[in-house]
């Protein structure tokens, strides 16, 4: 990806991206569907949205999948 | 509360953290030693992109797990049981791990929040030096837009995270806002830059969605 990709790809927004509100409200409910390999991102497209866009709640949503993940095993 | 919603273990979570007494003191032993263990987790996870190390990192860990286990106790009426119990209470403990990451930021902050340094523009995006002929106008055109476009408080947003690196969290303590807040600041931001380099037609016309 060159820097004029990159650049696009930061000011694209997507009118379905919920906020981080929203998102960290829910963020628990589209952890246990991912975890259970369920559609989450179909069920929730604007939670998807937001957190393939905000850098913090990506974080967060990796990092309570994971901490799902190491609990059930 | 019913219990009738929940799952067998979150409704024990929740009739022994209702509870009194003894039990009730196990309980949120074993829900403070579980915090502990994801907030060690989550540290070590992040741990090798953070500039925290050692000690630090540890009690970074055992304050997140604290304050979610206030969080959780004072919150526990919230839970509606849309997940197990656990899921929405480690929740809590990976967004005390965020903040407390935020806050360590300006300990030993690497950039002063009024700090303006456009020459980092071409390498926040990747943009070749060797071919600045190439996006040299493209990100003049960013830099008018910034500054003609913006509200002085999405260019202030702007400008820290984009131009200066600030963690968005750390911008939040900062600015004594909220992720939420300053996240939109930055989303309003980034559309109208967009529509400005659009009109003008240095970007590629946003693709219609098909939903």
């Amino acid at each position: 990806m060159n820097g004029r990709d990159e650049l696009d790809r930061f000011l694209r927004t997507d009118p379905r991206d919920v906020g981080c509100a929203q998102a960290m409200d829910m963020l628990h409910i589209y952890v246990k569907l991912v975890a259970a390999g369920e559609p989450a991102e179909q069920r929730y497209p604007g939670l998807a949205a937001h957190l393939s866009a905000c850098g913090p709640c990506d974080e967060d949503f990796e990092g309570l999948l994971a901490a799902v993940r190491d609990e059930d095993h | 509360m019913t219990a009738a919603r929940f799952d067998a273990e979150s409704a024990e979570w929740l009739r022994l953290l209702g509870g009194a007494g003894p039990e009730r003191e196990a309980a949120l032993a074993r829900l403070h030693e579980l915090l502990v263990r994801i907030a060690r987790r989550e540290v070590g996870r992040r741990g090798s992109r953070l500039r925290i190390t050692g000690p630090e990192l540890d009690d970074l860990a055992y304050q997140a797990a604290a304050d979610a286990l206030l969080a959780i106790t004072g919150k526990i009426e919230q839970f509606r049981g849309e997940s197990r119990f656990t899921t929405w209470a480690c929740k809590f403990v990976i967004f005390e791990v965020s903040a407390k990451i935020g806050r360590h930021f300006w300990r030993h902050p690497a950039v002063q929040l009024d700090a303006e340094d456009w020459d980092r523009l071409p390498g926040r995006f990747g943009f070749d030096p060797a071919q600045e002929a190439e996006w040299r106008d493209l990100l003049a055109a960013l830099r008018r837009a910034v500054n003609q476009e913006l509200t002085p408080r999405q260019r202030d947003v702007f400008v820290a995270i984009v131009l200066n690196d600030v963690p968005l969290d750390a911008l939040v303590l900062e600015l004594a806002s909220n992720r939420d807040a300053i996240y939109k600041m930055l989303f309003d931001a980034r559309r109208k830059l967009r529509t400005a380099l659009d009109a003008n037609g240095y970007l590629r016309a946003e693709p219609s969605r098909h939903t």
